[in-house]
């Protein structure tokens, strides 16, 4: 369903940050994508959607390729790429009602979302989703007096409301407690299986990674140096991607939490 | 799952900033009509305006072809003149600042002498520069003189007022660390203090010295000295030409001390 | 090297030889200029009348004081289109400051080469002139008159808060703008939805701080003929009319005091 084609990425500082990236993500599948710091996580994740413009390469998003689109073109297609991002970018005067319908800002014309007169259907969306996410008593409360999971929880539905075919996630649990993240990332991994969503989860918490997804990409200095199940991910691997370490501890915790994962 | 139903198809907007409605609703009648009662009160004369705007044209195209020499010895002696009362006026008002703003940080001075400081700044600031030089124009007579005085004592309230919001925000244990070395008090402010503010008063004292320099343009029109008077002139004859030249002469030294104060303010950082 | 190796002592100095000696001129370069200045303003004024100036500030004020009580009931409506010129004045100076300010803040313009400098240079011309010759202006052009006040203002405050508008907006989180343009959002959206909510907060107490300012602006623009109470002051000059002048100087000094009241009220309530 989403086709990267030899992308590249080189910003005006001479940084190279990707390097001829090929990538197949098939319909309703989790993808999660680690590496170190600097490796190219969120670029790539960028690029698709061209919050940064690509060098060079293609992308496709089912048959469309999104890389070659007009600005109003890409305007439609972006409303089929829901994001999470990492410090949940909400929009932080705004109450919390108002950041979930800007999700629908791709649909509605510009007076109509100005005076805030969304489509009936649009708002009883929109509490279904915070009512699924547990928040749908905090609708009116400005975005800046939630907590970081409960932000996070209105980023998800934000990007849910747009109705996409592919989440783009970038960082979602990296300013969360370890809790909470494991709630955050059972919630999108939930949400993406009931509602048959692709999706890219970048995350540089390895642990995280092998509980819930169905595939890992490891990422190093923009090229992928690893494509498999998480349970590939060996010490050997990990060392490729991220450099010599003591990995068993690591992996170790992995066995714990699948334990855990599975008695609940 | 019963919530959910109390909040599916019912519109949504929303909420209001005031959430008492009728508060809001008084508040928003009485704006428009203030607004309305504001506008009328306004007679335009239309017809004059009308004509006004080949002449605002004029002016518009003058400063296209600004015509810097037929009076260029008035424009001269003016700027000098502004120039002069700039500098001096600054660096007297700073001078005059320095310990006010010390006597005015509550955290240094004693009560009593907080309580006077405070006062001379709430009344330089209450004055308009304008008012000051008219009646200093009136008892030290016409002339430069008046205009320095002006802005001298214009610069103390704006600096002194500032200067000492920054002492009573400073490091306190920075200064306490020299209290503690037995410092007198004079070495206390030298060590403890104004190394603490000095950038800020770098910067301060620059931003005034570009306002003094704005403002010294307009007391000529009291008679206080500067480039004002042939200003003033210079639109009582219908001279755009030449009042254009002025401006931006004004406009250019602006943007020059403007300049300047960025390239210093990052130095002192 | 600060510190110096002098016949075994060490000596240690705050600067370098160099650089004392290069303070030293700096320093003196300053005075000298200073004491040229002094000069010049010592040459041009009537040293006579400084003497004398004392015996002249007592007698402005014996005959200042008291002041003409009774002659507030012709303040009522000066003050009052005052109080319309710089209210008008901010209000239109707003509407004009807010497109500016989005062609200046880099992070908004359409065009970094051609129209921010545009945009800058308009900033900084209304900035650079003072109220009071912009109404200069404006009398010679469309005549004397509040609607020459109200415009003179609005001049006058568009750079100001231009100038604050600009450096808010370069200041607003870009993620959260970033948020919004992958929904989808049009270039109008994203500055509803992403750009406006951040600036909101400092665009309010940009404007009731240059409604503060304007008001004790538009005190004396009637010195020009720029309608406002001090029309009345310039005429009560001209007449040498001391007990209404000290009259009209207080209900300034008040009028400015309530007007810097107001505003701190104000920007409490919204910050």
């Amino acid at each position: 369903m989403l086709r990267l084609e030899k992308l590249e990425k080189t910003y005006k500082t001479g940084d190279q940050a990707l390097k001829s990236v090929q990538l197949q993500v098939p319909e309703g599948q989790v993808l999660a994508l680690i590496g170190p710091s600097g490796a190219g996580k969120s670029t790539l994740i960028r690029c698709i959607n061209r919050l940064v413009e690509p060098t060079s390469g293609k992308v496709y998003l089912g048959e469309v390729e999104l890389t070659g689109l007009s600005s109003n073109n890409l305007r439609r297609e972006r409303r089929r790429m829901g994001m999470i991002f990492q410090e949940y970018a909400l929009v932080e005067r705004l109450s919390v009602m108002e950041n979930v319908l800007s999700g629908r800002l791709g649909y509605v014309g510009f007076w109509r979302s100005f005076l805030r007169r969304f489509p009936q259907s649009d708002v009883d969306e929109a509490f279904r989703l915070l009512e699924r996410v547990g928040l749908a008593h905090m609708a009116d409360k400005r975005a800046d007096e939630l907590s970081g999971g409960q932000r996070q929880r209105v980023g998800i539905c934000r990007a849910l409301i747009q109705n996409p075919a592919l989440l783009l996630v970038d960082e979602p649990t990296a300013s969360l407690d370890p809790k909470t993240s494991r709630q955050i990332m059972r919630l999108i991994c939930e949400l993406c299986k009931e509602r048959g969503l692709a999706a890219i989860i970048n995350i540089h918490d390895v642990a995280l990674a092998q509980m819930f997804v169905q595939r890992v990409i490891g990422l190093r200095f923009g090229a992928i140096e690893f494509d498999g199940p998480p349970e590939g991910l060996t010490p050997e691997v990990l060392t490729t991607i991220y450099g010599e370490e003591d990995w068993e501890a690591t992996i170790e915790a992995v066995d714990d939490d699948g334990d855990i994962k599975v008695t609940k | 799952m019963s919530e959910i139903n109390s909040f599916i198809s019912k519109p949504w907007s929303k909420p209001s900033f005031i959430k008492r409605p009728w508060l809001r609703w008084t508040l928003i009648i009485f704006f428009l009509t203030y607004l309305l009662a504001a506008y009328a009160t306004i007679d335009v004369n239309w017809s004059r305006v009308y004509e006004g705007l080949e002449r605002g044209k004029k002016f518009v195209l003058a400063f296209t072809n600004p015509d810097f020499t037929t009076r260029s010895s008035d424009i001269y002696e003016g700027m000098f003149e502004s120039i002069i009362m700039t500098i001096t006026s600054s660096v007297v008002g700073i001078a005059i600042s320095i310990p006010i703003a010390l006597g005015a940080a509550r955290n240094i001075a004693p009560l009593p002498v907080y309580l006077i400081c405070r006062s001379i700044i709430a009344i330089s600031r209450a004055l308009q520069e304008i008012i000051v030089a008219i009646l200093l124009v009136a008892i030290f007579g016409f002339g430069p003189l008046a205009g320095f005085l002006t802005l001298s004592f214009a610069t103390i309230g704006f600096l002194s007022k500032l200067l000492a919001e920054d002492i009573e925000s400073m490091d306190k244990v920075q200064a306490e660390a020299i209290e503690a070395s037995g410092a007198k008090w004079m070495q206390w402010i030298n060590y403890g203090v104004q190394p603490q503010v000095m950038p800020r008063l770098i910067g301060l004292s620059i931003y005034r010295l570009d306002i003094n320099f704005r403002e010294s343009a307009i007391l000529g029109l009291v008679g206080a000295g500067g480039i004002g008077a042939t200003l003033n002139t210079a639109f009582d004859r219908y001279e755009y030409d030449t009042a254009a030249a002025i401006l931006l002469i004004i406009i250019m030294i602006v943007m020059a001390l403007e300049y300047m104060s960025g390239v210093i303010r990052a130095r002192v950082q | 090297m600060p510190v110096k190796d002098l016949q075994g002592k060490q000596i240690w100095q705050r600067n370098t030889g160099r650089e004392s000696i290069s303070h030293w001129i700096i320093w003196l370069i300053g005075v000298a200029i200073f004491a040229y200045c002094w000069q010049k303003i010592s040459n041009s004024t009537t040293w006579f009348f400084v003497w004398d100036a004392p015996r002249i500030a007592d007698d402005i004020w014996t005959r200042a004081t008291p002041p003409r009580w009774e002659y507030i009931t012709q303040l009522g409506e000066p003050i009052w289109d005052t109080l319309n010129i710089a209210t008008l004045g901010t209000i239109f100076s707003l509407i004009l400051a807010v497109p500016i300010a989005f062609l200046a803040a880099h992070n908004t313009t359409p065009s970094r080469f051609f129209i921010r400098p545009i945009a800058l240079l308009i900033i900084v011309s209304s900035r650079s002139i003072n109220s009071l010759i912009w109404a200069l202006l404006l009398i010679a052009i469309i005549g004397p008159g509040v609607f020459a006040g109200v415009i003179a203002i609005a001049i006058r405050s568009i750079g100001f808060c231009a100038k604050l508008l600009y450096e808010a907006i370069e200041e607003i989180d870009q993620t959260q703008v970033e948020a919004i343009t992958a929904t989808g959002a049009s270039r109008w959206q994203v500055m509803a939805y992403g750009i406006v909510p951040q600036i909101l907060p400092a665009f309010a107490g940009i404007a009731v701080f240059r409604w503060d300012i304007n008001i004790r602006e538009s005190t004396v623009l009637g010195l020009v003929g720029a309608g406002g109470i001090g029309l009345q002051l310039s005429s009560s000059l001209n007449v040498l009319a001391w007990p209404q002048v000290s009259l009209i100087l207080l209900v300034i000094l008040v009028a400015v005091i309530i007007s810097e009241w107001v505003s701190a009220k104000v920007r409490g309530a919204i910050i």
